[in-house]
């Protein structure tokens, strides 16, 4: 049996109304809210974010491939799984690739997973799909865009959902494009684009999937479709005849907004959270084509290690302090030229201490066993030299030891809060805090650690771990 | 290993004015300050053997001997952050008291106000080339993990805080309304200073000190030799540089409310000049208040105040210029103002004229005092290279 044996969810903390939109553009806006990366997110670490949830408690080590599907990769050349391999602390002795371009990515790369765990070539293969579009600004998709991402462990032990079956279908369809060096997307009239496109090829791959499997709509007990907007969700529902009330898996178009390539397989693991042994899932993924894949979840769903998944992610949430922040976040307004010299960041020092800066490596000594980061070759504690061993501190906590909190820092969102963190099980960790509420922030609080942007120094995306607040209380 | 005590001599000081001297270069400064120095000894350049320069923004000792035409002299620069110019003269003094010069000119200066931003000039260097240490991290930032710390150590709420580091700013700001060549020469309300506009919290404004353009310059020979330059001359008791391994934002240990490196330089500095109890013995500190909280916890890391003694004695007052022992009589980095490689030196000169009794307004003007001490530091909390110089009287 192959399937989905693990998942894994990321939803961004800030959340803006629709409401918030449509009152600085003084227009008619939609109901709901749509989750907003922080100035610090991208799509590779919200990636980072959904894969470490989905290897709670599972090791690293088993993990032999990773696929990264995404259409907001943070780099056009130069692969960006290989990023989210690193900073999940992956084995090095694995494939990682990006699929990207089509909002259909996400059940391309698991295609691409399922076939290799099935041919035997390997055992288990990570897919995320996270996406950070960045909508122009007062467009249709501004208001229907969110952030997000998912991911899936494909394997064949423990399945917890089996894929039975998968259907493709691919169309020339153009209905929402951008081309390089294009900033923002393109798109044509929408009725056009979902009663020709949308509605007609989801709704016919999903019929001659069902038929070719001699299998009613109605023996699913969770129908998960990807759509572009409510309207249409429901629309390819009604023609597929599936039961809008329990049957229709929610569309997340009000909690979270479309999340591209991501939006469905943050819908399918909010199914998997609620799925029982026996279910039964069909899944249709449109872009560019269509993907249909049927899921039965097994008796394993119930040993399942919890985690935070869409569930918990989507309970925390903050409001963005305004539209106007949101352009700051996505770097949509210019700010004042600096005066200082442009950051240089040495790609040699990088790759020297990738494993400390990447994977969040500190050292303990094995001498008086104190855990240090930065790594230290000299003990800070014995000054035993050359005698320790390597410790990853990425899924630690801490309580803020002292702090500060920079108004005049080189940060998109100020202020800038310095943060020294003594770490729970030893050491300490010095970095910035992040998603945090700065009336809230104070000493004796309870950190974790997150993968994230520091700046763009060299022309890179020079990543870090910073802390935040501990995003969801108790277990996981 | 033998003690410096008294073997050097300093024979000559000069200060330029400090502030923002848009009208001047580091040429200028540095010719300002050498030039009263000069004058104060009673020497011309040409008696000079050696020089030491402290900069921490520009390179060799060529930027001492193009402005004042050395001619084919020793020159050395040194850098150690905001903690240069002190040692720039503990080196020289090392030179002279070993007798491989007689007469030694020290020079610290900045010139800070050519960078076009309001804070220090990004440095250079390749740490700032990391990808991520010490990335969009600035001093106030910095200083201001230390002040957090302590409010929370010793149970002071935010408000309670604000008010008693305030108050350093306060002082420093009435000492430097009365010091001509201060850079800031005006007084502050408490209110003012809590209420300034936030730098990095809980550090506003009022409680960082002046970015500032400035020189300062010593002569110096053995103390044998001082007689010939002056009958006034003050001698070195007690001189001693700390650093630290740099590890406080990686050591569980430490606590953010006390400088190691400054606790064991005023150590080294006290044995040297035969100092038992600080606080009676001294008669004025000068010392590095970058910060309010920089001040407050090199006085208690000095020894002249208890740990956590710093609100009895802000509350007493004793640090003001009329208190027991005033602290940053001269304004302080505060008010005084801070150019980088110069401040070192700027505290010994205010030092050295408190104990000939020429500082230049007589309400400043210290009675009867035979120790001083200047203490001067680079870095940051938990990162520091700390330098202690006590003059006195021979």
């Amino acid at each position: 049996m192959v399937g989905i044996v693990g998942y894994g969810g990321y939803v961004p903390l800030h959340r803006m109304s629709r409401k918030e939109i449509g009152t600085f553009w003084r227009k008619s806006a939609g109901g709901g809210e749509k989750a907003v990366a922080n100035a610090d997110e991208d799509s590779v670490t919200m990636g980072v974010e959904a894969v470490v949830d989905c290897l709670r408690g599972r090791d690293r080590r088993e993990v032999d491939g990773l696929y990264f599907a995404t259409a907001s990769p943070v780099y056009l050349e130069k692969q960006n799984a290989s990023i989210v391999a690193a900073a999940a602390d992956l084995r090095e002795d694995i494939i990682t690739a990006d699929i990207g371009n089509s909002m259909r990515a996400a059940t391309t790369a698991v295609s691409a997973a399922l076939d290799a765990v099935k041919a035997g070539s390997r055992k288990n293969v990570l897919v995320v799909a996270a996406e950070c579009r960045v909508p122009g600004v007062n467009s249709d998709l501004e208001m229907s865009l969110g952030d997000g991402a998912a991911a899936l462990m494909l394997g064949s032990q423990n399945v917890v959902a089996e894929i039975e079956a998968f259907h493709s279908v691919t169309s020339e369809f153009l209905d929402v494009w951008r081309r390089p060096r294009e900033r923002f997307h393109r798109t044509w009239e929408d009725r056009f684009v979902v009663n020709e496109g949308y509605l007609k090829i989801a709704h016919d791959a999903a019929s001659a999937f069902l038929a070719q499997m001699g299998r009613p709509i109605k023996d699913f007990a969770k129908v998960v479709l990807n759509a572009p907007d409510q309207r249409s969700h429901a629309e390819l529902a009604r023609r597929l005849g599936v039961d809008p009330g329990g049957q229709l898996q929610d569309s997340l178009l009000n909690a979270v907004g479309h999340a591209g390539t991501a939006a469905s397989m943050m819908m399918l693991v909010a199914a998997l959270e609620e799925a029982a042994p026996g279910d039964r899932i069909l899944w249709a993924n449109y872009g560019d084509g269509c993907d249909v894949l049927a899921l039965k979840v097994t008796d394993d769903i119930k040993n399942l290690i919890p985690v935070r998944g869409m569930k918990a992610h989507l309970a925390s949430k903050r409001p963005i302090e305004g539209y106007s922040k949101y352009l700051r976040f996505r770097n949509l307004i210019e700010g004042e030229a600096d005066r200082r010299p442009p950051d240089l960041s040495a790609l040699t020092v990088l790759w020297r201490e990738r494993d400390q800066i990447m994977r969040c490596y500190g050292s303990r000594c094995r001498k008086c066993e104190q855990i240090q980061y930065p790594v230290q070759r000299i003990c800070i504690y014995c000054q035993t030299q050359d005698d320790y061993e390597l410790v990853r501190l990425s899924e630690r906590t801490g309580k803020i030891f002292t702090f500060s909190m920079d108004e005049r820092a080189m940060a998109l969102d100020l202020p800038n809060v310095l943060t020294i963190v003594d770490l729970d099980e030893g050491g300490r960790y010095y970095s910035v805090l992040t998603d945090r509420d700065p009336q809230t922030v104070d000493v004796g609080q309870a950190v974790e650690l997150t993968f994230r942007k520091l700046h763009e120094g060299s022309g890179i995306n020079n990543y870090t771990w910073k802390v935040r607040p501990i995003r969801v209380q108790g277990g996981s | 290993m033998e003690s410096m005590k008294d073997k050097i001599a300093i024979v000559g000081m000069g200060c330029s004015a400090f502030g923002e001297r848009w009208d001047t270069d580091k040429d200028d400064l540095i010719i300002e300050a050498t030039r009263e120095a000069l004058e104060d000894a009673g020497i011309e350049l040409k008696d000079v053997q050696a020089a030491w320069v402290g900069t921490s923004y520009n390179e060799t000792g060529v930027s001492l001997s193009a402005p004042l035409k050395l001619q084919y002299i020793p020159v050395t620069r040194v850098e150690n952050a905001c903690g240069t110019a002190a040692d720039a003269l503990r080196n020289a003094a090392f030179a002279v008291a070993a007798k491989a010069y007689d007469v030694a000119l020290v020079v610290g200066y900045e010139k800070l106000k050519d960078a076009g931003v309001g804070g220090t000039p990004a440095n250079k260097g390749v740490e700032k080339w990391h990808p991520t240490y010490g990335y969009g991290v600035a001093a106030p930032g910095r200083y201001a993990l230390a002040a957090t710390r302590y409010f929370a150590r010793y149970g002071l709420t935010r408000e309670e805080g604000k008010r008693l580091i305030g108050q350093i700013s306060v002082k420093s700001h009435y000492n430097g309304a009365r010091n001509p060549k201060a850079h800031m020469q005006r007084e502050v309300t408490l209110e003012q200073v809590v209420n300034a506009p936030m730098i990095a919290w809980p550090l506003g404004l009022y409680d960082a000190c002046g970015v500032t353009d400035g020189a300062a310059a010593a002569i110096i020979c053995r103390k044998e030799d001082a007689k010939r330059f002056r009958s006034d001359y003050i001698t070195l008791k007690g001189i001693a540089v700390s650093c630290g391994p740099g590890m406080g934002k990686s050591n569980v240990n430490y606590d953010f409310t006390h400088w190691d490196e400054t606790e064991r330089a005023a150590a080294q500095a006290y044995e040297m000049a035969g100092i038992k109890n600080p606080r009676k013995e001294l008669q004025v500190v000068e010392c590095h208040d970058c910060f309010s909280i920089a001040e407050l916890i090199a006085c208690e890391s000095l020894g002249i105040w208890e740990k956590g003694g710093a609100k009895a004695e802000i509350e007493a007052g004793t640090n003001t210029m009329h208190g027991d022992l005033p602290v940053n009589l001269s304004g302080g980095l505060k008010s005084f103002g801070h150019p980088i490689g110069a401040s070192g030196l700027r505290e010994v000169y205010e030092i050295y004229k408190q104990l000939q009794g020429k500082a230049q307004h007589p309400e400043r003007q210290l009675k009867n005092i035979d120790f001083g001490l200047a203490h001067n530091q680079g870095g940051h909390p938990g990162r520091f290279v700390c330098s202690i110089t006590i003059l006195g009287r021979p």
